[in-house]
């Protein structure tokens, strides 16, 4: 095959992958079970399904990282607890 | 009112001034151009585009900017056709964050990927090839042509296919017999665009070659580079590089504004 | 259209979705494993973590270039909006010259963007350059390549040079989908040319300059190839903008970490730039 060392994978960023991979597969699997996505018109105006949800959720985290990191401090946890927070917010509210 | 020509009109002298300078630049003689200021040649010659046709460096470049814009647009438009078709005719699992994807590549800045895309194709031996660059500008080129194709294929009434299928039309026999012909000025709109696309971005076509199927624009910087600064021949590359575009819209004119109007660029 | 749902289009979306995955997928995941390491080069990494993210972030460079980017981004959106609809309202509505105005105004977005940098840098010269000659012959002292204020008059005039065209086509092509029986109502009405514009050109228009704001928004967000070409970024650092600070970082100074964080959040910001236009695109089409 290939040689893939110059793709330079470490096991922190393999696992953040498989986790995005395996909540894409999850979502796969709820929207099996459950048909149609759940479209619904959130606080914000806007007419959401699961997918979209999950996606608001993970670049707005990825902006709460980055403006944490920018504005406070190397300490990530406190960012990662508040995109949580933010993303179950995002999941029942938007 | 009665002036309202007016507007139009300077807007494409405009237009026209540096395209202008640029061709009177290329007629002159290197001696003339470092001279001093001339509104037009008055040494006309030749040389510089004699240079560049029968140089094979240069002419080269020409041939592979042309081979890796052809290829890209056939792939382009190919695969696009049926994706077109499934996202304008059917629902499936996930089709609207697809297309959301896929657009969000349109949108993507091409030095982003600069750096991995060169060690990507090295690595898959496919680098200073037309081939690199023709799959490279696939990332693109790709989602504009599934963009505009789907808006034409929305245009055509769903009956027609429902109508071929009772008479007994397989899906691939209806959709090359019955359907691209509907679609054919969308397909020409859209190959349009690939050509136009892949024709006009430089920084990845740049990066992934080294001389073989160097760009002919790319060949042109770094002929001006070495060669000390011969303007002559630089202008008169430039002039060549405009050639091929402005057939391809002098022969797609009636069709362009159609393909803008769907607003899918 | 009514769609039917049919799971087995996934097919026919297969080879686009293969294609566009190898090309966008594989070289993203590059860029997020070389975000968190360091090199020495010969393929040896060593782990960071969020160090070069840091770096980037709090870097006076960085924060430079976003602003240069940021304020060229919104001058090019100022002028080229308005001008672009202004051109497209004042074009004749049918008639041979058509045509004719449509192949000249498309050109210039049919010129590889490299030849337009120096085309550009042909035509503004200050000695041997017609529009460099001509400032200078009228008294103002310009130099695109020593003076910052000329090169960022030079860089914008090129854009709009450039891409003012596809303003204009995509407002035309909005104006020509107004049906007659409209222009003809406001005549009886003898409505005066600003309430046409207002209450009938310019909802037509909507759509289309949505798309025309976004696309001059995105593409300008990510220009590179037109004004390296042109000033290389400078004189000093004045008009390198995000693209162009990238590319130096990558392939100029080789550092790669910090080459690839800076790309991440690059992608982030032309992410939420996309999704927002796609979120405000679908709600035009639901309307």
């Amino acid at each position: 095959m290939f040689d893939l060392s110059w793709m330079a994978w470490t096991w922190q960023t393999a696992t953040f992958f498989a986790v995005i991979a395996l909540l894409l597969a999850g979502m796969t699997a709820w929207e099996f079970v459950r048909p149609g996505g759940a479209p619904r018109d959130g606080v914000l105006g806007l007419h959401t399904t699961r997918g979209d949800r999950l996606f608001i959720s993970l670049l707005g985290s990825a902006y709460i990282h980055l403006a944490w990191l920018g504005l406070i401090g190397p300490n990530l946890w406190w960012a990662l607890a508040l995109s949580i927070v933010y993303a179950v917010l995002v999941f029942r509210f938007v | 009112m009665r002036l309202r020509w007016l507007v139009p009109t300077v807007y494409i002298i405009f237009l026209m001034l540096p395209i202008y300078w640029l061709i009177n630049m290329s007629f002159k003689t290197t001696n003339e151009i470092l001279g001093g200021f001339s509104l037009y040649p008055r040494n006309f010659t030749t040389a510089s585009y004699v240079e560049i046709l029968t140089n094979p460096v240069w002419y080269n470049g020409y041939l592979s900017s042309i081979s890796y814009v052809v290829i890209n647009t056939v792939i382009s438009v190919t695969v696009a056709l049926p994706a077109a078709y499934a996202f304008s005719r059917y629902r499936f699992l996930g089709d609207k964050h697809l297309f959301f994807w896929l657009l969000t590549n349109r949108m993507a800045p091409p030095a982003v990927f600069a750096l991995p895309f060169y060690q990507l194709y090295s690595a898959i031996n496919l680098f200073d090839t037309p081939w690199a660059v023709a799959l490279a500008h696939c990332l693109f080129n790709i989602p504009l042509a599934v963009w505009i194709l789907e808006g034409f294929m929305s245009g055509v009434p769903k009956e027609i296919d429902e109508t071929a299928y009772i008479d007994g039309y397989s899906w691939p026999r209806f959709f090359v017999k019955i359907f691209m012909p509907l679609i054919a000025s969308g397909i020409g709109v859209t190959a349009f665009f690939c050509f136009m696309f892949s024709w006009v971005e430089m920084l990845l076509a740049k990066s992934l070659t080294a001389v073989a199927a160097k760009p002919i624009a790319a060949v042109m910087t770094r002929t001006a580079s070495t060669s000390g600064y011969e303007l002559g021949l630089l202008a008169a590359a430039g002039v060549l590089t405009i050639i091929p575009g402005a057939l391809v819209i002098y022969f797609v004119r009636n069709y362009i504004a159609k393909g803008f109007a769907l607003g899918r660029v | 259209m009514n769609k039917t749902l049919n799971n087995r289009a996934w097919f026919m979306v297969l080879p686009v979705l293969l294609l566009v995955a190898f090309n966008a997928i594989i070289p993203l995941m590059t860029v997020v494993n070389y975000s968190v390491q360091e090199t020495f080069g010969n393929n040896l990494f060593f782990f960071e973590g969020f160090k070069w993210y840091e770096q980037v972030l709090t870097s006076s460079r960085f924060h430079a270039s976003l602003t240069r980017q940021i304020i060229f981004t919104l001058v090019i959106l100022a002028i080229e909006i308005p001008l672009g609809v202004a051109v497209a309202l004042a074009m004749p509505r049918s008639g041979p010259w058509v045509p004719v105005c449509l192949v000249l105004m498309a050109l210039p977005l049919l010129i590889p963007w490299n030849v337009v940098g120096a085309m550009w840098n042909i035509f503004a010269l200050p000695d041997i350059g017609l529009l460099g000659y001509v400032i200078n012959a009228i008294g103002i002292d310009y130099n695109f390549t020593r003076q910052p204020g000329s090169a960022w008059f030079t860089v914008v005039l090129m854009d709009v040079w450039h891409w003012t065209s596809l303003v204009v086509l995509l407002a035309y092509a909005g104006l020509r989908s107004i049906p007659d029986a409209y222009y003809q109502a406001a005549r009886i009405d003898s409505a005066s040319a600003w309430s046409v514009f207002r209450y009938i050109q310019l909802p037509k228009m909507r759509r289309v300059l949505t798309i025309a704001v976004l696309l001059r928004f995105i593409d300008s967000f990510m220009i590179y190839t037109e004004p390296f070409v042109l000033t290389g970024g400078g004189p000093g650092n004045t008009t390198t903008f995000l693209s162009i600070d990238l590319v130096k970082a990558a392939l100029g100074e080789f550092n790669l970490g910090i080459a690839a964080a800076m790309s991440v959040i690059y992608f982030l910001m032309t992410l939420l730039a996309c999704w927002c236009f796609y979120t405000l695109m679908t709600r035009g089409d639901e309307q």
